[in-house]
């Protein structure tokens, strides 16, 4: 996994509330064998005008010119701001596959559906919990100002406006460091190997009939 | 001893090791495996030359891509091929505890399977690289839907890296009516508390109408948990969960069997245990409910009506009902009752179980589906829910009905088989989520239960199924 320490990037808005799954990635994506790629067929049923296929080379497909990611103003940014619940539905990990082969790294919302948020810190990617009233001020910025940045500091847990106003943010000490890291999960469970053996080997004479 | 929550009592029952932070270990008992999810976990566990920890707790079968009619042509999607018989190599490789693969007698939904066949016991911890895990909490178990990547921890280390949930109650106590389901319990829940009204909470379910429900009931319930944003709903045993479980395949037998239910007794919350949320729904008050937007938690009662975003006061929530409406192709203070439909799905994880088909088949039967209902999909949950319905004479009602009987599988609860709603159509659907393009792009999805399913079938649009002579 990518290390996450420090961004300066260009932010999108994506101003709606429940940003579910499968409109960030839609089901027929799903049927790919592979971790990458998904990037071209992210919101694919609303960045685009017509109904996209696996495989397809979407360069040439017509774009939905009221998306808001196809706005010229966007292109290129790291950052999204997002509403109540992004990510909610399914279980999904294409979800934060497709955001990040997209390009984004950070997503600011007042919450997120519990499954996806997880997945995005085994992707390199930090989802940031922001206050509703923050997150307004961050929309509205954004939408007013062209070219519109944010510094997103994990180490220091802190996002700088451009305005020089610094947004503290919390995250769970265990997941910034594997964030911070880029560190593999399963390498750091195996360092437990013996206590989930011990663990195993109890259970199986309490409850034999779990190890049929 | 302090008196414990059921969820409580099964974390603690789990853990292997907890970080500074709270971060836990938690120990997984069963491993279902489908073909969406799994392939990058199988790649990246060979890719680090690791096996997996214990094969025996994995229960595998393909249900996503597989199609509902023609299996004797096999998978004509050729990207859905693949995914399958990926499925198919990488358990042959592996192993597994069982694996029904496509076509097999006991293949099936993911979340039909494990219960059926026993392959979920009370107080187990029971991941699945789905959403709709949570299903398996009906059971007393602490079921999650996990990403791929916990997909591929799980097979390295047979343990989760978790949070511990708050805890929510969710007490549904009195009688429900007659026409009153599971679904349209846990459809009025959400609309009560929202579909982020359960986020890092795990929801136990319980007061009288939930020890009412049947065990299929109780899966219903609990799968749409994470419609309101838990992870995990759960309800206690009783005895009801004990004689389901009892001669099922993977079930313990004999002096085990005696063992694993005495245990299985301590699994409820204990009197007087503490909450950290408490939710009460009068039952007597809970009408079959139909949803109109495009989030489970837009939902009205049968006799109710379209609602109007004017007067929705929060202003992100007003340009969501809108942007709904404007999807749905629905006009404010519509009644209920007036949107005629064009599609109907029976089926998915939610309501693909022999009583759903039974309660559709019983509204069904010496009736035929309006003219303007183009297609009427009746998909069981699993190859034995499907024999099952065939030796009752189910299938005989739908197909007199015009109704298509088909092949068990996800089918058009997320269509990525070739079961889909066309750009426009409007469905009325047993499964659990009716977002935008769910059901195929631009199609409009209704939840509703089997009963209220059928009756719209027959009626052409939404109608009370309590009034259907």
């Amino acid at each position: 996994m990518n290390p996450f320490r420090k961004l300066d990037g260009l932010v999108a808005p994506m101003d709606r509330a429940n940003v579910d799954t499968d409109a960030i990635i839609p089901k027929q994506f799903l049927k790919s064998i592979k971790r990458s790629g998904f990037g071209p067929n992210l919101f694919d049923e609303w960045r685009y005008l017509d109904v996209g296929q696996p495989g397809q080379d979407a360069s040439g497909r017509p774009k939905n010119p009221d998306f808001v990611l196809n706005q010229q103003r966007y292109q290129g940014a790291q950052i999204l701001l997002a509403r109540d619940n992004f990510g909610c539905g399914s279980s999904r990990e294409h979800a934060p596959w497709a955001l990040e082969d997209f390009g984004f790294r950070v997503i600011l919302a007042p919450s997120f559906a519990d499954i996806f948020y997880n997945n995005c810190f085994k992707n390199g990617l930090l989802p940031i919990k922001l206050a509703a009233s923050e997150m307004d001020a961050l929309f509205a910025q954004c939408q007013g100002t062209a070219g519109y940045r944010l510094m997103v500091d994990l180490e220091a847990r802190t996002i700088t406006r451009p305005d020089g106003k610094v947004i503290p943010f919390d995250v769970d000490a265990f997941r910034r460091e594997c964030l911070l890291n880029g560190w593999d999960d399963i390498g750091l469970t195996l360092r437990h190997a013996d206590k989930i053996r011990e663990f195993e080997a109890r259970r199986r004479i309490d409850q034999p009939w779990l190890f049929a | 001893m302090q008196a414990q929550t059921l969820y409580e009592k099964l974390w603690s029952s789990h853990v292997v090791h907890v970080e500074d932070d709270g971060t836990a270990l938690i120990y997984i008992d069963r491993h279902l495996v489908h073909e969406v999810t799994s392939p990058q976990a199988f790649e990246g566990l060979k890719l680090a030359g690791r096996k997996p920890w214990r094969v025996n707790s994995i229960v595998a079968t393909a249900d996503h891509n597989t199609p509902t009619d023609h299996w004797e042509m096999g998978i004509q999607d050729p990207v859905s091929r693949q995914q399958v018989e990926t499925l198919d190599s990488n358990i042959r490789e592996v192993g597994a505890l069982a694996y029904f693969p496509f076509k097999d007698e006991r293949q099936g939904i993911v979340h039909v399977i494990g219960p059926e066949n026993g392959a979920t016991l009370p107080g187990m911890t029971v991941v699945c690289g789905d959403s709709h895990t949570s299903t398996h909490g009906a059971f007393a178990c602490l079921a999650h839907g996990i990403g791929t990547s916990e997909v591929e921890h799980v097979m390295a280390t047979q343990c989760l890296l978790q949070k511990k949930s708050k805890t929510m109650l969710v007490r549904v106590d009195g009688v429900l009516g007659v026409g009153v389901t599971a679904k349209d319990v846990v459809l009025a829940i959400i609309g009560r508390i929202g579909t982020a009204g359960g986020t890092g909470y795990a929801i136990e379910f319980g007061g009288s109408a939930i020890r009412s429900l049947t065990m299929e009931g109780r899966m219903t319930v609990c799968n749409m948990a994470i419609e309101a944003g838990a992870r995990a709903g759960l309800v206690a045993v009783d005895e009801q969960t004990i004689a389901y479980l009892k001669d099922r395949p993977f079930s313990p037998r004999g002096d085990v069997w005696d063992r694993a239910v005495e245990y299985w007794r301590t699994l409820h919350s204990d009197d007087g245990a503490q909450f950290d949320a408490v939710v009460a729904l009068d039952a007597a008050q809970i009408k079959p409910q139909v949803t109109w937007g495009t989030s489970p938690e837009m939902v009205a009662p049968i006799d109710g009506i379209v609602p109007d975003p004017v007067l929705e006061k929060d202003p992100v929530k007003r340009e969501g009902m809108e942007r709904a409406l404007q999807y749905m192709g629905l006009t404010p203070r519509t009644p209920i009752k007036n949107i005629a439909i064009d599609k109907v799905f029976i089926g998915s994880c939610t309501n693909s179980r022999i009583e759903d088909l039974r309660a559709a088949a019983y509204v069904a039967r010496g009736r035929r589906k309006a003219d303007n209902v183009k297609q009427v999909l009746v998909v069981p949950g699993s190859g034995l829910v499907k024999r099952q319905a065939e030796a009752e004479g189910l299938d005989k009602i739908f197909i007199a009905a015009g109704f298509e009987w088909r092949e068990p599988g996800c089918s058009m609860c997320l269509a990525m088989n070739a079961d889909r709603l066309e750009p426009g159509e409007r469905c009325a659907s047993t499964s659990n989520r009716n977002f935008e393009g769910r059901q195929g792009a631009g199609g409009r999805t209704h939840l509703v239960s089997p009963a209220m399913a059928t009756a719209a079938a027959i009626a052409g649009h939404f109608a009370d199924v309590r009034e259907l002579a």
